[in-house]
């Protein structure tokens, strides 16, 4: 049995184990010191005293600002995913159209919208919502960011899943395709019935990656002044004086989501494996075009 | 029209695209550095290294560079007063600079042990039945295919950190996004058009990046 974990390393003899040991206690050694430079740093500036803690950790904290903001960050992710999905369905299903122009023209508009950060995106829109569909009374002013952090998100993440589904479609294997159009369906429905229900299976991992994302990007809904757990937490860190520790508050909370979803869509793509054509690894980077695996 | 022409007089739209620039070389290469330190930890044999490497990445990847970046901001130089420069602006770019280095190095790190997992186990063995030991059998045969693989996670990954840089804004570094918000700001009728400058700035920089990683990464690519 191999025990380690990569190419690079054969199965250690007694020198390397005791190499090994050796490391790690060095490595312990080497933590410890820092974490021991953090806390004098903190207890030097007066951040360990526990009421600035307390105060970022009680029931006042969490029912009044962790909580709601953290439900306008889900509110907005949440809504953000299915219009992201919508989007990027009728991108994928364009950008695969038999019709040139019309692969062109959904070819465009994905990329620009992959190109352009979602933060341009979203002043953008926070301007465009609060400047020009609000005096039209078609949504209040006050809801002029919670729109701009929806929409921004929908168009970069609609595109993203539109490369994800033509992506998908693509590394299908060519049987399936062949095997469509020889019980006699129309591209159309080869695509519709068959290639894109098997790409949205083998999707579906890389989907739930692109929820954490679009949670990761929702807080950038904070500078444009929309009230989601970061800036929940601000407030509650400036009310208090503990900023420091709210923050960390809220940086928990997002990582433990993340983490929980990260674990989850890692979980799935090893059980859908037997159920589509195509690939079912967490797709990151390496399976599709350049911009998509980060953010 | 006038208008808008007028708006390149008036700011220095050139000027903060450079800075987006300057951000994005500055932490390309702090994120390189740290992610390939996190990359040996995290294929290292040592379990110590691999439990660093691997919580680095699981903690970093999952917070928003937002709240990486105003916490440096408001809380590592508002409340622990840690000052890189008495110069503001510098000070800020400093932080903005660390920030995007310590986000981005996780998914360096990713991209750099993918690129090592690419490599078949039996490219190692047979380095070492041809009799190479540890360090020319990774200088030889294992980091050059590793390198390759890695080539198109790691274009994204610097295209997602030119992207990123406008989150800079947080810090109050005058870069692109910031000086569109400005823009606007003053000029709403010019909105639309501000928008499409900025964006397709951005576009110039971005995409040749991208064509760049895909020819790069078919024209290296390890035929296997």
């Amino acid at each position: 049995m191999r025990t380690q974990a990569t190419v690079l390393f054969d199965a250690p003899g007694p020198r390397a184990r005791r190499n090994i040991l050796l490391s790690n206690a060095a490595a312990l050694v080497v933590v410890l010191v820092i974490v021991v430079l953090v806390l004098i740093q903190l207890n030097a500036q007066d951040q360990l005293a526990p009421d600035k803690w307390i105060n970022a950790l009680n029931a006042n904290a969490w029912t009044n600002y962790y909580l709601p903001g953290l439900q306008f960050t889900l509110q907005a992710s949440g809504i953000a995913v299915v219009t992201a999905m919508v989007f990027g369905l009728i991108f994928g299903f364009m950008r695969l159209a038999p019709f040139g122009p019309i692969r062109w023209i959904a070819g465009v508009v994905v990329e620009f919208f992959r190109a352009v950060p979602v933060l341009v995106m979203m002043f953008f829109l926070y301007f465009f919502f609060s400047r020009i569909v609000a005096p039209t009374g078609l949504i209040a002013s006050a809801d002029a960011a919670y729109y701009g952090v929806i929409v921004g998100l929908t168009v970069y993440n609609g595109a993203v899943i539109a490369e994800l589904v033509r992506s998908g479609v693509k590394s299908l294997p060519k049987g399936q395709r062949e095997a469509a159009a020889a019980v006699g369906m129309t591209n159309n429905q080869s695509l519709r019935l068959v290639e894109v229900p098997q790409a949205l299976t083998a999707m579906l991992p890389s989907l739930l990656s692109q929820f954490v994302v679009i949670i990761k990007d929702s807080a950038l809904g904070y500078l444009i002044g929309f009230y989601e757990l970061l800036q929940y937490s601000r407030q509650l860190g400036s009310g208090y004086s503990n900023i420091l520790q709210t923050l960390v508050v809220a940086a928990l909370i997002f990582i433990v989501i993340n983490f929980i979803l990260t674990w989850f869509a890692s979980k799935l793509a090893g059980r859908l494996s037997s159920r589509t054509g195509g690939d079912t690894a967490p797709v990151t980077s390496t399976t599709m075009g350049p911009a998509l695996a980060v953010k | 029209m006038n208008g808008f022409l007028e708006l390149f007089a008036e700011y220095d739209i050139i000027g903060a695209f450079w800075m987006n620039i300057r951000l994005t070389i500055l932490a390309a290469i702090g994120s390189f550095v740290l992610g390939t330190v996190l990359a040996v930890f995290r294929i290292s044999p040592v379990g110590s290294l691999r439990a660093i490497g691997t919580s680095y990445v699981n903690v970093v990847r999952n917070t928003p560079l937002t709240i990486i970046m105003v916490l440096g901001v408001l809380a590592v130089w508002g409340q622990l007063k840690i000052t890189f420069s008495s110069d503001f602006a510098l000070n800020f770019f400093i932080y903005a600079v660390i920030a995007l280095s310590i986000y981005h190095a996780a998914f360096v790190c990713e991209a750099i042990r993918s690129g090592v997992n690419t490599v078949p186990q039996g490219q190692a063995e047979a380095a070492r039945a041809i009799g190479l030991s540890f360090l020319p059998a990774a200088r030889v045969v294992v980091l050059p295919q590793a390198l390759r693989g890695a080539i198109t996670p790691l274009g994204n990954t610097l295209i997602a950190l030119t992207k990123n840089t406008t989150v800079a804004a947080a810090a109050s570094v005058a870069e692109a996004s910031g000086l569109m918000k400005t823009m606007i700001e003053f000029n709403p009728d010019l909105m639309v058009s501000i928008f499409l400058t900025i964006a397709i700035g951005f576009c110039i920089i971005v995409i040749p990046m991208g064509l760049l990683t895909t020819w790069l990464s078919d024209k290296l690519a390890v035929a296997r």
